[in-house]
């Protein structure tokens, strides 16, 4: 299935709701998982014959499992207030991105299995029988979903199609239909300790490399430290910092401000990752083992803090989930948590995101830094989906909006904010999260970009904004791809701590 | 026909207490193993019920989202709720004061419900992405609506009922002492119809009205950094640690 041509999205004033066209990226799939991807993650490897009633049942046990799927399966009235929100209804004018319509694929079929009506009346309800092309379906279109939760903001009754889409993926798992590019990277993750499979060895050399250029920069020697035993901050970043521009740029940024403020601090080679792509499968049991590595890794180091490097979907995890899954976090008084609260300094939010820390610092005057050093950029924010819409920083409401453009303007002097209707928690997803981020699935990826560019080029037309920043791998990733197709300098998409890092004051 | 109708009402408001029952005791003990409220969410439980509130009165959500939905939906909704509350005079003996001011408004709210729905109608024809994830039961839940509306209204406004035979139908059937009903055509219509929807309410769409109450994306709040939270079947995956 190579990446078939497909014509580039052309930016107009405003984002326009299409008319719907049926199927029209039916076609785009990514990679089936082989064999011993899938036989590493405990699932089959193709269908076999008892396929539908694996299926079946896994609905059955995640509807015990999760309200979130029962209620949200139940209590759509098919209003419509989603119909235009995805990025890739939008982009794609395919109905079933629509999120009301990727959740009826799982509706349909619950309906008809678990519901009175749907088994009396299936064509009444609109309930249908689970077959092969429902499963095509499913397959399809739950990878056509960057489970980035924009359509929860707006429905009247909060329903998340990422829950949907993470249960819809996790039965397609549970069946042998699992994902290539997710499935992949979820055991590089647990056999070698990041999502790129870099071993130990090789990240070393890498932040030597570094700390070679900074000195050579700066004059100052400024170190990136692995594995240190009782260093007081253990930092886990997303693994594209190591070695992809711009992202790497963002991991020289937080060295520079844990060496200003004087901070000791390490990465370690066993839990070097910050990404958990456990969270796209919805599988709970592999997102709390790819999350029990960096509590192994605390443990052992001995660190007082553990902070969350310019990630997405990494930090909705740690933020909102590792307490949950494994103690990182004030906690309770159950015995599995108390071990890390008698190490973890409770002076300091645990995990910590890097943004907080560092406009913490600028505040407190514990770093200086020179705003004038990023003169030559004019910046826009753009709110990374799962910063936005599923966690927070800080102690408001909202302060995942406030900090990082606090953080942006104490580095740089002209800012200016997109749309008001596309950033914030009403923000468009880069396009390539929740495990969309691979070349099988470019299409998706473009075309899904469409209202977050035509947001972006409205205030390069308007301000001259020639910088975006981001505080997302993924999003950095995707935007370096895609940015070109419609026109822009790929080099105008960045992390925040890239203007820190310019910005930043050493001795 | 009284006999068939007091059995018929019988029958839906069991369906009706012990389908919603049932519902509202499963959604309650499914758990939910994450917090994944949509932010920005309060920090509080206060919050939370603020948050909610402002959800089941002015409907936020949605009037972020589209304001024809919005202008039509809580039309529909408050509308009924007005005409809810003016009907239980049938069933109160003696009436409540608030009931006796609200009659007039409850008169009114009809025209309000019933303009509600046909926008919402009209919404599914005309627009193609709303036509497009439309099931025949979301016609005929708005149509099924939209006749009990109307038919209530022409009693009201065009052929009056024998209001209090038929107050003496209901308060006979809490009492368990059966009153004749009246057999006038529009209030039969009408009363049939209210029982098919108190029937179809616990098994349909309609249980968005407890669902709201339980959607984790909104009643949870967002403090997962201060409190764990775990799911007695997450817990156990605990022991082995």
């Amino acid at each position: 299935m190579a990446a078939a041509e497909f014509d580039v999205p052309e930016l107009k004033d405003d984002i326009e709701v299409p008319k719907i066209r049926e199927g029209s990226m039916a076609h785009a799939k990514s990679f089936l998982a082989p064999k011993p991807v899938q036989d590493f993650m405990g699932y089959p490897h193709e269908l076999s014959e008892d396929w539908k009633e694996r299926a079946i049942d896994k609905m059955g046990d995640l509807l015990g499992k999760y309200r979130s799927l029962k209620v949200f399966l139940d209590a759509c009235v098919h209003c419509g207030a989603c119909t235009d929100k995805c990025h890739y209804y939008l982009g794609t004018s395919d109905p079933k991105n629509m999120p009301v319509a990727r959740q009826d694929l799982m509706r349909q079929v619950y309906r008809r299995y678990f519901t009175t009506p749907g088994k009396l009346f299936p064509k009444l309800v609109g309930a249908k029988d689970l077959t092969k092309e429902t499963l095509d379906d499913w397959y399809s279109y739950y990878h056509q979903c960057s489970e980035c939760r924009r359509c929860s903001v707006f429905c009247p009754y909060g329903i998340d199609t990422a829950e949907i889409t993470m249960a819809g993926r996790e039965i397609l798992n549970h069946v042998g239909m699992g994902q290539k590019y997710s499935n992949e990277i979820l055991g590089k993750v647990q056999k070698i300790g990041n999502n790129l499979g870099l071993p130990g060895p090789a990240l070393e050399d890498t932040l030597e490399g570094l700390e070679e250029d900074i000195e050579a920069d700066t004059g100052v020697p400024v170190k990136l430290p692995i594995d240190v035993q009782g260093a007081e901050v253990l930092l886990v970043t997303p693994s594209a910092d190591f070695f992809s521009e711009p992202h790497v740029e963002s991991l020289i940024g937080y060295a520079k401000v844990f060496h200003a403020a004087g901070i000791s601090w390490t990465l370690s080679s066993h839990a070097s990752e910050a990404g958990n792509f456990g969270l796209f499968n919805g599988n709970y049991e592999t997102m709390r083992k790819v999350a029990m590595r960096i509590r192994d890794a605390a443990l052992e180091l001995g660190v007082k803090r553990i902070v969350v490097g310019e990630c997405g979907h990494a930090w909705r995890v740690a933020y909102s989930f590792w307490n949950t899954l494994t103690g990182i976090g004030y906690g309770g008084n159950d015995p599995f948590s108390i071990e890390l609260q008698k190490q973890l300094d409770p002076n300091y939010p645990q995990p910590q995101h890097i943004c907080e820390l560092t406009n913490d610092l600028i505040k407190q005057g514990k770093i200086a830094v020179d705003p004038s050093a990023n003169d030559d950029l004019v910046v826009t924010y753009h709110d990374s989906c799962n910063v936005a819409r599923a966690s927070r920083m800080g102690d408001e409401p909202g302060g995942q909006f406030a900090i990082p453009r606090e953080l942006i303007q104490s580095v740089a002097n002209n800012f200016h904010n997109m749309a008001e209707e596309t950033i914030y928690e009403s923000t468009f997803c880069c396009g390539g999260g929740g495990g969309l981020l691979t070349d099988d699935l470019m299409e998706v990826r473009v075309k899904g970009a469409m209202p977050r560019m035509t947001a972006l080029n409205n205030v390069v037309k308007e301000h001259q904004v020639n910088f975006m920043a981001t505080i997302c791998a993924i999003c950095k990733a995707q935007f370096t791809k895609v940015l070109p197709k419609y026109g822009f300098d790929m080099s105008m998409v960045g992390g925040v701590h890239q203007l820190v890092s310019k910005a930043i004051k050493l001795d | 026909m009284t006999i068939i109708y007091a059995g018929m009402f019988y029958i839906a408001t069991l369906l009706l207490v012990a389908g919603l029952v049932y519902k509202i005791f499963d959604y309650s003990r499914t758990p939910a193993p994450l917090k994944i409220p949509t932010t920005p969410a309060p920090t509080t439980q206060k919050g939370v019920i603020y948050r909610m509130a402002k959800e089941v009165v002015l409907f936020e959500s949605l009037f972020k989202s589209n304001k024809w939905i919005w202008v039509f939906g809580w039309l529909f909704h408050f509308g009924l709720l007005l005409v809810l509350l003016r009907h239980l005079r049938y069933f109160t003996q003696p009436v409540w004061f608030w009931v006796d001011i609200l009659q007039p408004f409850g008169k009114y709210a009809s025209i309000m419900m019933v303009i509600g729905l046909g926008g919402l109608l009209a919404r599914r024809f005309l627009v193609d992405r709303v036509r497009y994830i439309s099931t025949p039961s979301d016609y005929l839940m708005l149509v099924l609506l939209l006749a009990i509306g109307l038919s209530g209204m022409m009693m009201t406004f065009v052929t009056h009922t024998d209001i209090i035979a038929l107050k003496g139908f209901f308060l006979g059937l809490m009492y368990l002492d059966i009153q004749p009903l009246p057999q006038d055509p529009a209030l039969l219509v009408h009363l049939a119809l209210v029982a098919l929807l108190m029937v179809i309410f616990p098994i349909s769409k309609l249980l968005h009205a407890p669902g709201l109450f339980f959607s984790p994306t909104r009643n949870q709040a967002d403090n997962p950094r201060e409190r764990r939270h775990v799911a007695a079947w997450a817990a156990r995956l605990d022991q082995g640690n």
